[in-house]
């Protein structure tokens, strides 16, 4: 292999699009849901009939399009036919679709879904749809083993530009131009953390990127983990010039085995091809990035913890400031930003910030990615600009409420955020119209409920899961919580009075301003924001209660 | 196990762990793969080798829920009880394993067959309610579904 240069990088890139252009293909979705689904019995018996007939199409693994509640997903695109996207493919109908569609050059209308273009990928023509994919933009569309078919799709160009054009401080010029604020849930903007780390003292300086994703029902990182390790890592390897870090580490959940296999392999590719590690693309910078797993343990996602962890001990948190910049992995300054963040990195530098902040609104630019689950018809992997409504989300993108119910609520931000009611669903998603609704825009978790779903019960999930989480250092929440969760249950189980319903909400304040860190004090989001919209369900079960 | 026999496998994950700072975790991970949980004396042994306190090493251990003190079972079986699967019925699920097997969560049955857990969300949400079993994430598990799933991990056992 040529050593990697600027000029080489463009070699691979024209030599693998040419290819593709020339090359007939079967995809079939292999990503976590894919594979749970029946992917892996699809690959081979599609490959098996590939090669029994000599077909000249290339059966390809690629990564999740989002359309989960359809997997396992094919796509097959041969000459002399339209591209088309099967959904539900058993062993049975894939055989079915290989002879009419590839052999014989008729898609099977019957099998198709409505298609490719309604899921706003770059390179197809878009037909009116809602979505964006600025994040998503390779998951589904590239065998995420396959460091070229990456570079084909225009990986490492945004790294490119930042090493021969822009240099350090034009790439966080760049990031401010972007507006793109942390997608981990607080939303702090990426361009000001990236530039405390830059300015502050000494040479030994750290960039992580949070892959713990702890929001119980939510599986963005997963899906770009999965199906684009290239754009994560090109992501953490510009952070790392702009700030001047040599190491990064990428914190990934244990529970994500799929998700770790494919960072660890694609870490080994680019440092093969000279991505990674000495003098990169032939310039002086230097970085290297390494996996470190977490342990199943919710507070590990937050970032004093996370670096706890990573130096090997018990992840519990520690009062901010010092912030991570001046004090953080093993005392150096250090930087931590989400897997979500760190996929717009490559196309803002290539495309440039101006580019991105036209999407969005005013406070929250560029498009944010969200896994739509629960009691929805068409759970999957969703992106859309900021400013988009939440019904058109849940009902126009993801075909609202399965059967015969009607939406209750929609819940974000997991654990910390809180329960939005139906009739507030037109509201536009930004961090601060979320925020004022007693919710959060979190990391990306959106889950709907129907009429049948109790809040009572939800605010108990919630909440028991804060309890079994909290790591126990600070006594607000490792106490709070827990008579919180008594007092839930007294009240679902009819015994409470109308004062229980004080000392809650007293809890509650105490619990937000006195925790230690982001997990107390937001444990009492999933109680009060079902309070506040849903207080007639707590009054049906309490004796008493004022009229 | 003798312990003569697990001393080259973890002086080969000590000798990849110990240059590098804070890797105690990983060296657990790579612990816990091999032998389906910590065994006591290994994590002798690591304190020795990596040189350290096996009370830190316990302090870890302890802290993480992901690793466990005790041999798992021949079948693990792990119901996710993340937010998209409870309100898909994942609580129901675990009920009936629970009285299939008559074993509480994070407990084995007495002949060591079975293990039973629950895990929070292993991200397949989309497809919910999740079980996985043995390492193998099966999607939109119905309670009617858990009696077949019992009888093929029963058949399986008597192939081998
Ligand atoms: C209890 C708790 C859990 C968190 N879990 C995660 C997580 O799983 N993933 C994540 O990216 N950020 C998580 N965060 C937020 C991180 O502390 C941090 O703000 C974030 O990783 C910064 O990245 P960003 O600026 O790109 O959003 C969590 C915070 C708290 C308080
Ligand atoms: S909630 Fe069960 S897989 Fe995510």
């Amino acid at each position: 292999m040529a050593k990697m240069t600027f000029e080489e990088l463009d070699r691979v890139r024209e030599e693998q699009r040419e290819r593709t252009a020339k090359t007939s293909w079967i995809r079939i979705g292999t990503s976590t849901c894919g594979v749970a689904a029946g992917a892996e019995a699809v690959v081979r018996a599609v490959s098996d009939e590939v090669r029994r007939r000599d077909l000249p199409v290339e059966v390809q693994r690629v990564g999740c399009l989002g359309l989960c509640y359809a997997e396992p997903l094919m796509e097959v695109n041969v000459a002399g036919a339209p591209r088309t996207l099967y959904g539900e493919v058993g062993v049975e109908t894939a055989l079915r679709i290989v002879e009419e569609h590839v052999v014989n050059g008729r898609p099977v209308a019957g099998l198709a879904m409505p298609g490719v273009e309604s899921l706003g990928v770059p390179d197809v023509p878009s037909n009116g749809t809602k979505q964006v994919r600025i994040v998503l933009r390779n998951c589904g569309m590239l065998d995420p083993t396959k460091i070229e078919d990456a570079i084909g799709r225009d990986a490492y160009q945004g790294l490119k530009r930042a090493l021969s054009e822009l240099g350090p401080e034009g790439v966080i010029a760049e990031m401010k131009a972007s507006g793109l604020r942390g997608r981990g849930g607080a939303g702090y903007p990426t361009w000001l953390k990236w530039k405390f780390l830059r300015e502050a003292p000494g040479t030994e300086k750290y960039m992580i990127c949070n892959a713990d994703e702890g929001d119980p029902g939510a599986y963005m990182d997963r899906g770009v983990l999965e199906g684009d390790p290239h754009a994560v890592i090109e992501g953490m390897l510009i952070a790392c010039f702009a700030t001047g870090c040599s190491t990064g580490y990428f914190y990934i959940r244990a529970e994500y085995p799929l998700a770790i296999d494919r960072i660890e392999g694609a870490l080994r590719q680019a440092r093969r091809m000279g991505l990674l590690g000495k003098n990169i693309m032939g310039t002086d910078f230097c970085c290297d990035l390494e996996v470190r797993l977490g342990a199943g343990a919710f507070v590990c996602g937050e970032e004093t913890a996370l670096m706890h962890s990573i130096e090997g001990r018990r992840g519990t948190p520690r009062p901010r400031p010092p912030f991570p910049a001046q004090h953080g992995l093993w005392g150096k300054p250090t930087n931590i930003n989400n897997v979500e963040t760190f996929a717009n990195i490559g196309p803002i530098m290539a495309r440039g910030g101006a580019w991105f902040g036209g999407y969005g609104t005013e406070t929250s630019r560029g498009t944010k990615v969200f896994a739509v689950t629960g009691k929805v018809r068409h759970s999957g992997l969703v992106e859309i600009p900021m400013g988009t409504t939440l019904r058109e989300v849940v009902v126009d993108i993801c075909g609202g409420v399965a059967g015969n119910h009607r939406i209750k609520a929609v819940q974000t931000g997991g654990p910390s955020g809180g329960v939005i009611p139906a009739p507030l669903l037109d509201t536009p998603i930004s961090y601060e119209t979320l925020q004022a609704l007693g919710s959060i825009m979190g990391s990306g978790g959106m889950i709907v409920m129907d009429e049948t779903d109790s809040m009572i019960d939800i605010a108990l999930f919630y909440t028991g899961f804060c309890v079994e989480e909290s790591c126990g250092k600070c006594a607000p929440c490792r106490l709070g919580g827990k008579q919180m969760h008594l007092l839930l249950e007294k009240i679902r189980s009819g015994k409470a009075s109308w004062s229980d319903i004080g000392t809650m909400r007293r809890l509650c304040t105490t619990m937000q301003k006195a925790s230690l860190c982001g997990l107390g004090q937001t444990a009492p989001n999933p109680v009060l924001s079902t309070l506040r919209y849903f207080e007639d369900e707590y009054r049906a079960v309490i004796v008493g209660a004022p009229a | 196990m003798a312990d003569a026999v697990m001393v080259p496998d973890i002086s080969r994950t000590v000798q990849k762990w110990r240059s590098k700072p804070g890797s105690l975790i990983m060296a657990l991970h790579e612990i816990q793969n091999r032998y389906g949980y910590v065994p006591r004396n290994v994590s002798l042994q690591l304190a020795q080798l990596m040189n350290v306190p096996l009370a830190r090493i316990y302090e870890v251990i302890t802290f993480y829920n992901y690793f466990r003190l005790e041999p798992p079972g021949k079948h693990n079986l792990s119901v996710c009880m993340g937010t998209a699967c409870y309100l898909k019925g994942a609580p129901a699920l675990l009920d009936t394993l629970k009285n299939e097997l008559h074993v509480e969560e994070g407990e084995t049955t007495p002949d060591g067959e079975f293990h039973l857990e629950s895990v929070r969300c292993v991200g397949c949400c989309g497809l919910a309610p999740v079980v996985v079993a043995n390492g193998e994430t099966l999607a939109k598990v119905g309670v009617n579904a858990i009696g077949g799933l019992l009888a093929r991990c029963r058949n399986e056992q008597k192939e081998d």
